[in-house]
This record gives structure tokens, C-alpha cells and sequence, in this order.
């Protein structure tokens, strides 16, 4: 790996810190709403009655608890490792993104602001803060690569139904990289009336934190259920890795769990040629990308490379900052699944146990089936299946050919 | 070398490096302290521009295209300063100066005759190691204002600022506007309780009447995009039509 010579610390007394990791790397018209953001955010943390009406929101209208399901077929069929599902498949609109927009959507309404933008690559994330935004009444810009709106269609149209604007990015490699680009410039711009919801554990202090926090409710329902119905911890738990915000969700409760294995699967797309994978920890190197220092996917120069994955929502240069400390610390790994093994998890969940996984999703229970068969049937794996996979039928379709 | 800002309001031009090429560059730049700019930015291409509209991402995807790195841009600037002594600054995004190392980067812009650097998305609570090796060789460090900048924010940013202040003049992303803010001169006026640092006011500003406005509240103006414009439009003379531009500038916004 070429690791150029970065200073240790790049900062000495900012907030938002995993290690070295993580800081507000932003331009300076940027910095006061992220105060503003963070003092709210630390305020509504501490206030009781913000977290009610999250908790009742998350039940009543999310789906909250998430079913924790012992997937008896595929544990038979793979002859090792006792493997239970989280299901946040199954929450309302289809993904883990819920959690946070519900989140997010109730500090902007404490911060007085109407207007919300967002980012989305394979558009759950999107359909998550349009939905939220319909729910408070707020406006809704989605900013999208029009490469993922090609492969999410489906997706584009659930956002328009739900009365958001789908504003079509068509610079850089068009994915989910050049969407948060173009909503960091409308930020940027109307930063006074516009909260940017940002989906997953990236970007400046204090996102990767307070997104962190609004997907902990994962880890904690899973650590729950595990130990009600197997009476002990699990030994390893599997969950796929793009910003890493499903991840870090059912990771975090375990953290202090030191036996318990965190397994974060990154996209290994097509091969190993920097371009073709969205690999970040075994191709990249430490760096700063859209506000934050963290492992980055980049040239010799500096520059941010392409990136790919048949899954949108895995095809990002870089990796939330916390996962980049969990990594040198070495309190999680991370290993990769390519498409193809993605492409063929995706049909043996749906055919083992009839769920059908988002492709994103389908990469840990890629991993799963190649680690379980090793594994004592004593043992317990969890795998969180983030999302499900009705938005892919498009691609499905494509690299499936069942018709 | 001392940023000096003897006109009113004095020029600070911005070049995004590598649009067409290097070369050509090298020639604009000429061509541009020639005519009457001051302060030559010297803009390094990133992959992510995320404060840059839609002229300067173009620009500085056409420079990326056929490789422009950072040590290409100090290459260029020495060989600019070989054969001028006006101000030079590299203007950049952090990650190519982070992947370079900020101590070798701070050694080759001094080498290369830089005065300073401005770095677009480092704001001044991570600039700690950067301040260190920028300080240790006398090289100016330009911080950005914003009009959402807190007065405590716009103390900090002073304090660390060197050479100049650049002072953002709206909310939003470099390109041309029709008309001048009216929060410039009032962030302008903020920013001097805590400075005695010169003033610079960019982002927008386009026309000579617009420059000549700017001249009446702070000591320079920034143009950028409206010279990146010119650059793409006029291929094969890019040097004569920013020098054109520039003088009809400085000629009718000047004040003396």
C-alpha cells in the first residue's frame, strides 16, 4: 500500500476525532452551521422529550424493533456457524436509512430550518429523507448521479412521489461522490435556510457521531435478541461497508464486547486495478475527502480515483472515520466481496430462506457464506441485512438472466 | 517576497494550473501581471472541488485530464517567479498537500519562490501542523471569511491569517454574479476590528464596475472565474484575452 507521508495528527485541538481520524475539514461558510448543527444535536441528545418522540416514531412509523431471525435453512445448508439475520430490511422504506433521517429531520425542525438536501447513491437514503420530509412538511432537494439514477430508477421515481426534487448530477463518475459534491454546493449556498441531511457516518464533525448514534438502536436491539434467544454473545457479527453507517450501526453496542469479531465487508467490485473496486482499506490511504480524514481511494497526487461496485450504495471512495480507527486499532476487520459474489449471496438468501437482500446487504451475506462453513455450529454470526433488495430488480435482472 | 497591495483595489487573479497546460499558463500568468494583476492565484486542479461552480470545475477537470499535479503547479511557479516578482499564491484544495506531506510541501513552495498558500477546505481549528511549517518558513497563510463567520471565528481566522484576508463576499460557490452582495462590505467591516492585514473580497466579482465597487471598502478583488471564462473561450489566445480583460480592469475600475 502507498501510504505518502501524512502528518500523524493532521489537527491538534478540533472536535470529532476517532484517533486521528474524522475533524470538519469544510469551507469556512460551512463552519458555523456545523456549530449551530452540533450544539442542537448535543442539546436534543440530552433532552428526554427528543428522544421519546424519536423512540415512537422509530416504533410507530419505522417498524422498530427489527425482527433478529435464526436463518435455520442457511445455517444447514452451510454446515458451520449458527447465522441469525437483522432484519432492517424490513423496516419502513426498505433500509437502515430510516433511523437516522428520523433522526435528522427532528433536529431541523429544532433548528427552525425548512429546507432539506441529501444525498443518495442507490437511493434508499434518498426515498428515506424524502419520506421523512413528506412526513414533516418540509421541501426536499435529493441530489443523485445520474449514472445511479440509470441503475435505481425505481428509486428516482419513489422520491418524486413523495414530492421531493431529484436533481440529476452528471460530473465526475456520476455516483454517489459527485451527489455529495453537488449537495455540499447547495449547502454551501443556502446554508442559512437548509439543513443538509447527510446518510451515512461521512463528512465534517459532527455527522459522523450523531449518524452513528441514530443507527446505535441496531446494535442494541441485536445484542438483545441474540442473548434472549441463544443466552450469549455472538461471535462474530457481518455487515457490508460503504460510508459504513449500517455497519457502525450494529457494530457499536458490541465495541466493548472484545470478543465478539466486528466483520465490515467493503465492495471488491470487479478486480483489484484501483478503479475497478471500492475497497478502501486495501487500496487506499489515509486522507481528506468531503470534510473528513479518513481512508481514501486516491492517486499518487492526491487525487480521488473511480470508483466501482454493482451496488450504488457501496461505490465510494472513502469510509466513514470511525471505521478507519476500529481498523488500525484492529477491533474490526475488514475483508471484501466482489459483484459476483455479491450477485450470487443475493440469490442464495432468497432461495435458502425467501429474503431477498439489497445488493449492498447481499456483500456480508457474501462473506458469510464463505466464513460459516469453518465455523463451530456453536458458534453465532450475525449478519445484518441492511436493506432489502426490491430496488435492484433492475440489475438483478440484468446479471441473473432467469428470464 | 512581501504581497504587495500598493494599487487600489489591487488584483488578485486566479488561474486554475493546467487549463489548456502548463505553458499556458505560465503565459496567462505573464500576461495577467503584465496588465495590471497584483496577486496571481495559483490553482491547483482537484478531482472533488466542492466550494467551485460549474466554470472552475470544468476548468479544473480539462487540467486533470492530462495530469496537473501540485508539483507540477510549484514547478510552474518557480518558473514564474524566475521572471516576475509579483505575489504568488498556491491556491488548493488539502488532500493533494496532505498526500504530498505538509512539511516537503511547505519546502517546495519556498523553494520555488511562493509567498503563501490558501487551502479551500481547511478552516482554522485543523490547521495546527500547517500553520507550524508555513510559519518556519515565512510563508503567508490566507484564510477564509465567510459571512456566517462568527466574530469569534473572524478573531481565530485573523490570528492565524498571514500576507492578506480573503473575505468571501457570499454565501455559495466561486462564479459570476450580476450584482455585488451587501454583506461584503459589512463582513469586510468586521473582519477589521481584528486585522490590520490587507483585505481581499472574491467570489462574484466579474465586471469593472464591480471591481471598482469593491475597491471603495476593501484593498483588493479576487477574479477568478470571469478569467477562467475568458481562458475557455478563447483557445489559442488564451494569453492575449485575459490580458485584454485585465487591463479593461484595472484601466476602468482603478481608482488611482
Amino acid at each position: 500500500m502507498a501510504t505518502a507521508t501524512i502528518t500523524k495528527s493532521p489537527t491538534k485541538k478540533s472536535g470529532g476525532r476517532f484517533g486521528v481520524y474524522g475533524g470538519r475539514y469544510v469551507p469556512e461558510t460551512l463552519m458555523a452551521a456545523l456549530d449551530e448543527l452540533e450544539q442542537h444535536y448535543e442539546k436534543a441528545k440530552r433532552d428526554r422529550s427528543f428522544q421519546r418522540r424519536l423512540d415512537e416514531l422509530l416504533r410507530t412509523y419505522a417498524g422498530r424493533p427489527t425482527p433478529l431471525f435464526f436463518a435455520q435453512r442457511l445455517t444447514k445448508k452451510l454446515g458451520g456457524a449458527t447465522i441469525y439475520l437483522k432484519r432492517e430490511d424490513l423496516l419502513h422504506t426498505g433500509a437502515h436509512k430510516i433511523n437516522n433521517c428520523l433522526g435528522q429531520v427532528l433536529l431541523v425542525e429544532r433548528m427552525g430550518k425548512h429546507r432539506v438536501i441529501a444525498e443518495t447513491g442507490a437511493g434508499q437514503h434518498g426515498v428515506a429523507t424524502a419520506t421523512v420530509c413528506a412526513l414533516m412538511g418540509f421541501e426536499c432537494v435529493v441530489y443523485m448521479g445520474t449514472e445511479d439514477m440509470r441503475r435505481q430508477e425505481l428509486n428516482v421515481f419513489r422520491m418524486r412521489l413523495l414530492g421531493a426534487e431529484v436533481r440529476g448530477v452528471d460530473s465526475g463518475s456520476r455516483t454517489l461522490k459527485d451527489a455529495i459534491n453537488e449537495a455540499m454546493r447547495d449547502w454551501v449556498t443556502n446554508v442559512r435556510t437548509t439543513h443538509y441531511l447527510l446518510g451515512s457516518v461521512l463528512g465534517a464533525h459532527p455527522y459522523p457521531t450523531m449518524v452513528r448514534d441514530f443507527h446505535k438502536v441496531t446494535g442494541r436491539e441485536a445484542r438483545a435478541q441474540i442473548l434472549r434467544a441463544e443466552g450469549k454473545l455472538p461471535k462474530v457479527i457481518i455487515a457490508c461497508v460503504g460510508g459504513g453507517s449500517n455497519s457502525i450501526g450494529i457494530f457499536h453496542e458490541f465495541i466493548k464486547d472484545k470478543k465478539v469479531q466486528l466483520v465490515g465487508v467493503e465492495a471488491g467490485g470487479r478486480g483489484e486495478r484501483l478503479g475497478d473496486h471500492a475497497a478502501r482499506f486495501s487500496g487506499g490511504s489515509p486522507g481528506v475527502l468531503q470534510g473528513t480524514y479518513s481512508y481514501v481511494l486516491q492517486d499518487e497526487a492526491g487525487q480521488i480515483s473511480a470508483t466501482h461496485s454493482v451496488s450504488a450504495g457501496l461505490d465510494y471512495p472513502s469510509i466513514g472515520p470511525e471505521h478507519a480507527w476500529l481498523k488500525d486499532t484492529g477491533r474490526a476487520e475488514y475483508v471484501s466481496a466482489s459483484d459476483k459474489e455479491a450477485l450470487q449471496a443475493c440469490t442464495a438468501l432468497a432461495r435458502t430462506e425467501g429474503i431477498i437482500p439489497a445488493l449492498e446487504s447481499a456483500h456480508a451475506v457474501a462473506e458469510v457464506i464463505k466464513r460459516a462453513p469453518k465455523m463451530k455450529k456453536s458458534d453465532v454470526v450475525i449478519v445484518n441485512v441492511s436493506g432489502r433488495g426490491d430496488k435492484d430488480m433492475g440489475i438483478l435482472r440484468e446479471n441473473l438472466k432467469l428470464d | 517576497m512581501p504581497l504587495r497591495f500598493q494599487r487600489h483595489p489591487s488584483l488578485v487573479a486566479y488561474l486554475t494550473c493546467g487549463d489548456p497546460d502548463l505553458s499556458t499558463t505560465r503565459d496567462i500568468a505573464l500576461a495577467a501581471i503584465e496588465s495590471g494583476a497584483d496577486v496571481i492565484e495559483l490553482g491547483v486542479p482537484f478531482s472533488d472541488p466542492v466550494a467551485d461552480g460549474p466554470v472552475i470545475q470544468r476548468a479544473s477537470e480539462r487540467a486533470l485530464r492530462h495530469g496537473t499535479s501540485l508539483l507540477q503547479v510549484l514547478g510552474l511557479a518557480k518558473e514564474i517567479r524566475q521572471r516576475s516578482q509579483a505575489g504568488l499564491i498556491i491556491f488548493t484544495y488539502l488532500n493533494p498537500i496532505l498526500r504530498m506531506g505538509i512539511p516537503r510541501f511547505s519546502a517546495a513552495a519556498k523553494d520555488a519562490g511562493v509567498d503563501g498558500a490558501l487551502i479551500t477546505d481547511l478552516p482554522v481549528e485543523e490547521s495546527h501542523d500547517y500553520l507550524a511549517e508555513m510559519q518556519k518558513r515565512s510563508l503567508a497563510t490566507v484564510f477564509l471569511a465567510a459571512p456566517t463567520s462568527t466574530d469569534a471565528r473572524l478573531k481565530q481566522i485573523a490570528q492565524a491569517s498571514s500576507g492578506f484576508v480573503y473575505a468571501v463576499s457570499r454565501t455559495g460557490v466561486t462564479g459570476p454574479r450580476q450584482q455585488m452582495p451587501e454583506e461584503a462590505p459589512k463582513l469586510v467591516a468586521r473582519l477589521r476590528r481584528y486585522t490590520d492585514l490587507p483585505v481581499a473580497v472574491g467570489f462574484g466579482i466579474s465586471t469593472s464596475a464591480q471591481f471598482k465597487a469593491v475597491g471603495k471598502f476593501a484593498d483588493a478583488a479576487v477574479v477568478g472565474s470571469m478569467i477562467v471564462e475568458t481562458i475557455e473561450r478563447n483557445p489559442g489566445k488564451e494569453a492575449e484575452s485575459v490580458a485584454q480583460f485585465v487591463k479593461q480592469l484595472s484601466v476602468v475600475g482603478r481608482l488611482s
